[in-house]
C-alpha cells in the first residue's frame, strides 16, 4: 500500500522538529500573539452561553451515534445526494481519491480549478497529485494563499498561515503577486481579492471540503468567512467535494447543535460570516454537476480502536491547538503533518495506522497531558486519553526507548514557559532532547503516562537538578 | 474481481464493530427570549449598517443614482424611483459590474445576529447576493427568530442556503477579524418593524 500522506514525506521526529522550531524566536513570537488573542476571544464567545456544557454533550453523542452506524448512514447519504442529482464516489485511501478527482477534471478539460479550504484534500495531498496530471488547483482562502505562494506548508488547521505575521505576508504577496502592499490586514485582504476576483468569474471547476453533510437529505454544508467559499460553491459549472466518511451527521436538526459549537470553537465569534448549505443540484442556480468524493484514507482502521476512535469526532474547530502550551512554542510544522496540536498528535498517528513510523510513533508525545484541549474541545474528545493510549501502542511497537521518553520529557518542558527557559539557561535542553539521555524517573506532575506505565524517564543529571532546585 | 471501493469501506465499518450508542439528549436550549432589539445589536456588532425603518420605499431613496440588482419578485413599493434597477436575467459581468442588490430574507436569527437566505421570495439566486458590493437587506421583525434551534429548521432543506452573519470577513492574519474579502463588503439590513 503508498504511504498516507497524511504525513509529510521525510519529516524528523517531534522533538527533532520541536528542537529546531524552539530556535526560531520570529515564530514563537507570531504564534504567542494569535492564539493569545483567540484564547481569551473563544472565552468571551463561549461564555456567553449558559447551555454550551449541554451543547457539548449534544455534540458528543451526535457524533458517537454516526459512528456506530456509519454504513447505514453513508449509504442513506448516497441514496438522498444521487435522488438530487449528484454523484457519490467512494475512496478506500488518499491515492484513489486523487485519481477520482483528476479523472472529474479531466472529463470537464480542466486545467486549473478553483479551491476552497479543506483538511481532507490537504490530507490527501491532492494538489500535488493534481499537479502532477496537469491541473492547477488555486487555493482561494486568504490563509491557504498564503501558505500556497509562499511555497510554505500550514501550520494550523483554522489559520494555515498563522506562523506568519502581517510583514512576511506583505513580503509574500509583494513577490508573487507583484503588487505593491502595506502590511496593514485590509489593504493585504484587498490584495487577495482583486488577485482571486476574475479566477472566481472565470473558473468553470470548484473543489470544496465539507464541514458536515445530512444522511437524511444529502444536504452539504460549509462554513467559512471571506465569501471565496461562496465563489467556489455558486459560480463554477462543476463542483467536486471531497469529505472524510466521518463528516456525517444522521438529520437536519443536527445541525442546530455544531453551528453553534464549531464557530465559537474556531474563530470565536457567535456565527462565522457565511454558512453555505446545498443539496445536490438545484436548477437554475449553482454549479449544474455535483460530485461527491468520499474517503475513508485510515478512517476505518481508527473506527476499529475503540479507544481512538473518539478521534474522529473531530469538527477540526482547532480549540484544541490554540489552548496548547506545546503547540504555542513549537509551531504546527513540527507535527509533519496537516493535522497539528493536539488532535493532530491523536489523529495522525492512527490515520497513519503504522507505529513502527518513528515520526507517527513521535506524535501522541508532542503533549504535556495538561488536559487544556479536553475542556476546550466542542465535542468533549478526551485528548489526554487517547494521548496516553497511543503512547502505550508505540512503547509497545517500539520497544522503551530512550527516545520516546526524551520525547516526553521534551513535551513537558515546552508546556511552561518559565520551565522552558529556565532550562534553556541552564543549557540542559539540548541534552533533554538528546536521544541517548539515560536517567531514571522523574517526577512528573500531572503526566498520567508515566505514573501509570512506570515508563524510566531519561533526562540528564543536570534536568534532575534543575528540578530539585526549581520545583515548587 | 476485487471488490468495489464502497463495499470494502462498508465491510470495514462493520468489521470496526462499534457498539449501539446511547441516544443523543438535547438538553440545550432549544428556544431564546431576543428580538428585535437583539437582532440588531448583534448585526451591528459585525460591523454591518443596520437601519430599524418603518417606509422601506423611503429608505431605499439612499440607493438613488446607483445601479442596483433586484431579483425578480420583490415587492413593487421598493422599487423607487432614481435607482438604475437591473433585472434578471443577468450576466456573471453584469452583477459584478453593479453598485449592489436589495433582497428580502427566508429567516434572521437573533442570538447571532444572522440572515438566512433559500431563494425563495425576494431573495433571488445565490449569485445575487454574492457578487455585487453592496447587499441590502430587508427584514421584517416578524422573520426574527430568537435563537439558532429556532431558525435553523427550514420547512425545505433542500433548497440552497446561505446563512449570513455580517460582510465578509477574514481573520487569517494574526487571528484579527478584518472585515470585506471576497464577498460583499457592506451589509445593510433593513428591519421592518
Ligand atoms: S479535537 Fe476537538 S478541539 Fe480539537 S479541532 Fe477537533 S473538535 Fe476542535
Amino acid at each position: 500500500m503508498a504511504r498516507n500522506p497524511v504525513t509529510w514525506l521525510g519529516s524528523p521526529t517531534f522533538p527533532q522538529a520541536a528542537h529546531k522550531a524552539l530556535a526560531d524566536t520570529q515564530l514563537r513570537q507570531n504564534l504567542r500573539k494569535a492564539t493569545g488573542t483567540i484564547r481569551g476571544r473563544r472565552a468571551a464567545a463561549v461564555g456567553e452561553m449558559t447551555d454550551w456544557e449541554q451543547l457539548r454533550v449534544a455534540g458528543e453523542q451526535i457524533k458517537d451515534d454516526v459512528l456506530s452506524r456509519l454504513d447505514t448512514l453513508l449509504v442513506r447519504l448516497e441514496e438522498s445526494v444521487t435522488a438530487r442529482g449528484g454523484v457519490v464516489h467512494w475512496a478506500r485511501d488518499a491515492e484513489e481519491a486523487n485519481r477520482i478527482v483528476l479523472g472529474l477534471c479531466r472529463e470537464e478539460n480542466a486545467t486549473e480549478v478553483v479551491k476552497v479550504k479543506s483538511m481532507a484534500t490537504a490530507e490527501i495531498g491532492l494538489n500535488e497529485a493534481l499537479e502532477a496530471g496537469g491541473v492547477h488547483a488555486v487555493e482561494t482562502d486568504l490563509a491557504e494563499l498564503i501558505v500556497q505562494l509562499g511555497d510554505d506548508r500550514p501550520s494550523h488547521i483554522l489559520v494555515p498561515a498563522i506562523h506568519r505575521n502581517r510583514s512576511e505576508i506583505r513580503e509574500i504577496f509583494r513577490r508573487r503577486m507583484g503588487v505593491e502592499v502595506s502590511d496593514e490586514p485590509a489593504d493585504l485582504a484587498e490584495a487577495a481579492r482583486v488577485y482571486l476576483r476574475q479566477k472566481f468569474l472565470t473558473t468553470k471547476v470548484a473543489i470544496s471540503g465539507a464541514n458536515f453533510a445530512v444522511a437524511d437529505t444529502g444536504s452539504i454544508v460549509v462554513l467559512e468567512s471571506e465569501g471565496n467559499g461562496r465563489m467556489c460553491l455558486t459560480l463554477p459549472d462543476t463542483l467536486i467535494t471531497v469529505m472524510g466518511i466521518e463528516k456525517l451527521v444522521p438529520t437536519w436538526q443536527d445541525l442546530e447543535v455544531f453551528l453553534q459549537l464549531l464557530p465559537r470553537s474556531s474563530t470565536a465569534e457567535r456565527m462565522n460570516p457565511y454558512t453555505s448549505v446545498w443539496t445536490g443540484v438545484t436548477p437554475g442556480d449553482g454549479p449544474q454537476k455535483f460530485h461527491l468524493v468520499l474517503i475513508d484514507n485510515g478512517r476505518t482502521a481508527t473506527l476499529a480502536d475503540s479507544v481512538g476512535r473518539q478521534a474522529l469526532r473531530c469538527i477540526r474547530c482547532s480549540a484544541c491547538l490554540n489552548v496548547c502550551p506545546v503547540y504555542e512554542r513549537t509551531g504546527g510544522q513540527s507535527y509533519g503533518s496537516v493535522y497539528p496540536g493536539p488532535i493532530g498528535a491523536i489523529l495522525t498517528p492512527q490515520l497513519v495506522g503504522d507505529m513502527h513510523d518513528p515520526q507517527a510513533a513521535s506524535l501522541p508525545f508532542a503533549s504535556s497531558l495538561c488536559g487544556a484541549c479536553f475542556e476546550v474541545c466542542p465535542v468533549r474528545i478526551d485528548i489526554p486519553s487517547v494521548l496516553t493510549h497511543l503512547r502505550a501502542e508505540a512503547v509497545e511497537a517500539k520497544g522503551r526507548t530512550a527516545e520516546s521518553v526524551a520525547m516526553a520529557a521534551a513535551a513537558w518542558m515546552f508546556a511552561s514557559a518559565s520551565r522552558y527557559e529556565k532550562a534553556q539557561k541552564a543549557g540542559s535542553l539540548a541534552r533533554f532532547l538528546a536521544r541517548d539521555g539515560r536517567i531514571t524517573s522523574l517526577p512528573w506532575p500531572g503526566s498520567k503516562w508515566t505514573s501509570s506505565r512506570d515508563v524510566p524517564a531519561p533526562p540528564s543529571e543536570s534536568f534532575r537538578a534543575w528540578w530539585r532546585k526549581n520545583r515548587g | 474481481m476485487a471488490s468495489s471501493a464502497k463495499e470494502e469501506i462498508l465491510a470495514r465499518i462493520r468489521g470496526a464493530r462499534v457498539p449501539a450508542a446511547a441516544p443523543v439528549v438535547r438538553g440545550y436550549h432549544r428556544e431564546g427570549s431576543g428580538g428585535v432589539e437583539l437582532f440588531a445589536e448583534r448585526v451591528a456588532d459585525y460591523r454591518a449598517v443596520v437601519r430599524t425603518v418603518t417606509d422601506v420605499p423611503e429608505a431605499l431613496k439612499s440607493l438613488r443614482g446607483k445601479r442596483i440588482v433586484a431579483p425578480s419578485d420583490v415587492p413593487d413599493e421598493w422599487l423607487v424611483d432614481g435607482v438604475t434597477w437591473l433585472r434578471e436575467p443577468l450576466s456573471i459581468e453584469e452583477l459584478d459590474g453593479s453598485d449592489g442588490v436589495l433582497t428580502g430574507c427566508a429567516v434572521a436569527i437573533a442570538d447571532t445576529g444572522t440572515i438566512v437566505l433559500d431563494g425563495g421570495v425576494a431573495q433571488g439566486r445565490r449569485a445575487l447576493t454574492l457578487l455585487p458590493d453592496h447587499h441590502v437587506c430587508v427584514v421584517r421583525a416578524d422573520q426574527i427568530a430568537a435563537s439558532v434551534p429556532d431558525a435553523a429548521n427550514p420547512p425545505e432543506p433542500t433548497r440552497p442556503l446561505t446563512f449570513v452573519s455580517g460582510p465578509s470577513a477574514t481573520s487569517d492574519i494574526e487571528l484579527n477579524r478584518v472585515e470585506g474579502v471576497h464577498g460583499p463588503r457592506t451589509l445593510e439590513v433593513l428591519i421592518v418593524t
